[in-house]
């Protein structure tokens, strides 16, 4: 047992664990780029107050944040209601609806985003269908927007948000409803008291899953937002990629690590924690 | 009990019009005969036969699928441990940092794990000249990233084994090892096997971290597709969806047949 | 081959700040059926986990047929365990689970096999010998398990709750056929259970425990007659217990007798019927003495009335004192 809980451990902390104090220290260091690599070592704050004054990063972030939330919320009300209706269907068909959930995901991100850039475009197949169904003789373009960018995490991150919203719900007991429902409530009523309650767990992880990575994506707002739309991950890629400040996308690597620290520690609370009910039930 | 039925229909109708109108389009458009993607000008197959003669594309998807079962297969190797040191053992010094750090890299932003990736390789590079970034580097920050996948999976599979059965045999006079060979491995086989599967279109699929530690003779499929997708849209990245989404497809119905096979 | 086969001294495992089991000591003889007996959480799976080697003690020692087994793992120990859920391996078949352990002693397959088709025989599953566990009854299961655990003729039989998961009726019946196989096999059997009826019947001899200490030892007839004991006497069937100079006196049910005149008898107490339990075979009373509420059973007599009045009566020897 020893070496089974070793292998796992030293590898992570190699490749996981151990990169981080690179990046804390490439961050605390200078740009420095006629050297290889690009960077002289020190300790210096330069990289993160540039970070906090220059109004650039400082909307970057906020725009992250918010695209990122907004995206989480409309994910949830999209996909809550895809969870239920799976966990409610006829056992025999819930694997195959659940599949279908899951299959965009198991096919290429880049090509699911790639799918809204000819949709999305001004000839774009959406904008041909507006015209000619004469709901919009002149629509604007999407493309290249925020509203595409949000489109964009919600569709590519939405199998994140139904999996463990429906894992909660299909553990519900039916009973519990009709308890409720025996006691006077009405079904509005029994949902808010009892289903939701008792899904908030999947709710909570739903909403971590699709709000993290969406706070540090990168090829949506690439892809779909053009040059107007500015997240916090393309901003570290084109300091890393085009302007070669390695300092800087250090420093924005470990800001997006302390922001999302929170999230990621419940995220992590509600894995440790998930097996418990089960173990419950099964008695 | 009409209504409800009925709500259940439309909310997934929705869903999944939503989930498959844009890759059903993409694939549909495969078959056009005029370059511009979003005006139809009749069935054709030309854009399938300059994929499939497109030899750049053809050795990044090559090196992609090379990659893909290395990094899958070590991290099949690390996830199985780190899931069944979750499942099996309750108690040892770290265990709480162990969880976390099995967990972390699957919602971990993945520009940071790139970032820090490629910096931990230059580290390396400087202190003990290599690795030489390209296929090792890349296969190594995959198998990282995949590890927590095939844990959890692991993990899962083995909270619905009661305990007793290796206890059982043991009790019956088989060693750890052999314990572990006839009995654990054979009943969580299939969700190693779900979650090497998992690793490998994951490894596939990356673009951000393997950007950040391919070298510059390393081009993976991604790579070329993003480089391909950043000039507009293009009707042999349509084929090649159409191809994902057809393989994707087949390997999702397989890998739900292992998990949800009888034992 | 003299000296009992299980010799425990002073064994003790805890758990955090609980100790599980508490300085046990224990001997129990060759061919015995011994049942650990007790409620849920007294120890008495730990206990028996600890004879298997699943549990290592934090002191204590643990010797079988005169071998020390402290830090002994599982695999080396001359003991079998028959698991509550059974544990049957569900990828292997019946033939394959009861000829698990005999390969493992690198027995040749050959040979396995004849063992295993003569144990299948004596637990009447011959025919099943090539099915899946999941396509078995849990009757049927359960002597899968047996099978497996006896074939490799072990110094001791563990069996944890072995008739916990079965039905009543089927429960009965498995009873007798333990009872049956281990008085033809010779074999020790240390059983677990909580399940005082099966403990009574079944055992030579049983260990009530409590709080992770055992609390008396003795053949089912001196612990239902000479409970050590309130807590024994309470746990083991029904007594009343009566407050008593020095002491208290435990005085099951069936020994007093229920008349409407006052009997002959050296001890009386006049009481009226607040509850009639009608359970076919016999009738439960509760009668509300002057002192207390006391449980009297007899055979049925419908003429009693709830309200009635009537004289409780028993001999001299019908109670047991007790000192704590």
């Amino acid at each position: 047992m020893r070496y089974v809980i070793a292998l796992p451990f030293l590898w992570l902390g190699i490749f996981f664990l151990l990169p981080f104090a690179l990046v804390l220290a490439i961050a605390l260091g200078t740009n420095a780029p006629d050297s290889v690599p690009p960077v002289d070592l020190g300790i210096g704050l330069k990289s993160f107050t540039l970070l906090f004054t220059d109004d650039l990063y400082l909307a970057a972030w906020l725009t992250s944040l918010r695209i990122a939330a907004t995206s989480t919320l409309v994910a949830l009300l999209l996909g809550y209601p895809m969870a239920y209706a799976i966990a409610r269907a006829a056992p025999r068909r819930r694997p195959l609806l659940l599949m279908l959930v899951v299959l965009p995901f198991w096919t290429s991100f880049l090509i699911r985003v790639y799918a809204w850039m000819g949709l999305l475009d001004e000839n774009g197949l959406l904008n041909q269908f507006l015209r000619w169904s004469g709901i919009a003789a002149n629509p604007g373009t999407i493309l290249g927007t925020e509203w595409a960018v949000q489109l964009g995490i919600v569709y590519a991150y939405l199998p994140f948000m139904v999996l463990p919203l429906y894992a909660v719900l299909e553990k519900l007991d039916v009973s519990l409803l009709e308890a409720a429902a025996d006691l006077g409530a009405r079904p509005i009523a029994a949902f808010l008291t009892i289903t939701l309650p008792l899904s908030l767990p999947g709710v909570v992880a739903g909403c971590l899953l699709v709000f993290i990575p969406a706070v540090g994506e990168f090829v949506i707002p690439d892809l779909l937002g053009g040059t107007e739309t500015l997240m916090i991950g393309k901003v570290l890629w084109d300091e890393f990629f085009t302007n070669a400040d390695w300092p800087l996308a250090s420093a924005v690597a470990i800001c997006l690590l302390v922001l999302l620290a929170a999230p990621i520690a419940l995220f992590q609370r509600q894995q440790a924690r998930g097996p418990e009910p089960a173990r419950e039930r099964r008695r | 009990m009409i209504g409800r039925a009925r709500f259940a229909f439309t909310v997934l109708g929705f869903g999944y019009a939503f989930l498959y109108l844009p890759l059903a389009l993409v694939m549909i458009y495969s078959f056009n005969e005029s370059r511009l993607v979003t005006v139809w000008g009749g069935f054709s197959t030309k854009w399938w036969s300059a994929l499939f003669a497109n030899e750049a594309m053809l050795q990044a998807a090559w090196l992609s699928i090379r990659i893909a079962f290395v990094s899958a297969t070590v991290a099949a190797i690390i996830g199985l441990a780190a899931g069944y040191a979750l499942a099996r053992a309750p108690r040892f010094p770290g265990r709480g940092l162990f969880g976390s750090l099995v967990i972390a890299p699957m919602v971990m932003p993945e520009v940071v794990m790139g970032i820090s990736m490629l910096l931990l390789f230059v580290g390396a590079e400087r202190m003990f000249g290599g690795p030489e970034r390209g296929f090792l580097t890349i296969a190594i920050a995959h198998a990282t990233f995949s590890i927590a996948f095939v844990a959890i999976v692991v993990q899962a599979r083995l909270a619905d084994f009661d305990h007793s059965l290796e206890e059982a045999a043991m009790d019956l006079g088989a060693t750890p090892w052999v314990t572990f060979l006839t009995v654990t491995l054979p009943l969580i086989a299939p969700a190693v096997a779900s979650g090497w599967l998992l690793a490998f279109t994951l490894s596939l699929d990356d673009l951000i971290m393997t950007q950040f530690v391919a070298g510059a003779q390393s081009q993976t499929l991604p790579m070329r597709v993003y480089s391909s997708v950043r000039l507009g849209v293009d009707p042999q990245i349509n084929v090649l969806a159409t191809v994902i989404v057809v393989v994707a497809a087949c390997a999702l119905i397989f890998s739900g047949w292992l998990t949800r096979r009888k034992v | 081959m003299s000296g009992p086969i299980v010799k425990i001294e002073g064994l003790t495992k805890r758990f955090g700040a609980v100790a599980a089991v508490d300085r046990v000591d224990l001997e129990i003889a060759r061919g015995e059926l011994f049942a650990l007996l007790g409620g849920s959480g007294c120890g008495k799976t730990t206990l028996l986990r600890l004879l298997a080697g699943f549990e290592t003690p934090d002191a204590g020692r643990l010797l079988i047929d005169g071998q020390d087994m402290t830090g002994v793992p599982p695999h080396f120990r001359p003991v079998n365990m028959m698991f509550q859920s059974y544990a049957l391996f569900p990828h292997m078949n019946v033939a394959e689970n009861v000829g698990y352990g005999l390969r493992r002693e690198g027995m040749a397959k050959a040979e396995a096999a004849t063992r295993v088709a003569d144990v299948l025989e004596q637990v009447r599953l011959a025919e099943y010998a090539q099915r899946r566990p999941a396509q078995l009854s849990g009757g049927q299961r359960q002597r899968v398990a047996l099978a497996r655990a006896l074939v490799k003729r072990p110094k001791i039989l563990l069996l944890d709750e072995p008739l916990a998961a079965l039905d009543r009726k089927l429960r009965e019946g498995t009873r007798f056929e333990l009872v049956r196989l281990q008085a033809e096999l010779g074999i020790t059997f240390v059983m677990v259970t909580h399940d005082q009826e099966e403990a009574m019947s079944m055992a030579t001899r049983l260990a009530v425990m409590d709080a992770g200490r055992i609390v008396q030892v003795g053949t089912p007839y001196d612990i239902y007659e000479r409970p050590a004991s309130r807590f024994v006497a309470d746990f083991i069937g029904v007594a009343n217990i009566l407050k008593i100079e020095g002491g208290w006196l435990a005085l099951r049910p069936e020994k007093i007798a229920l008349s409407v005149e006052r009997p002959g008898l050296p001890n009386v107490a006049a009481g009226k019927i607040v509850d009639i339990a009608y359970e076919g075979d016999r009738s439960l009373y509760r009668i509300a003495t002057d002192g207390a509420v006391m449980i009297v059973s007899t055979t049925p007599n419908l003429s009693h009335r709830r309200g009635d009045s009537v004289w409780l009566g028993w001999a001299a020897d019908a109670g047991h004192p007790l000192d704590a």
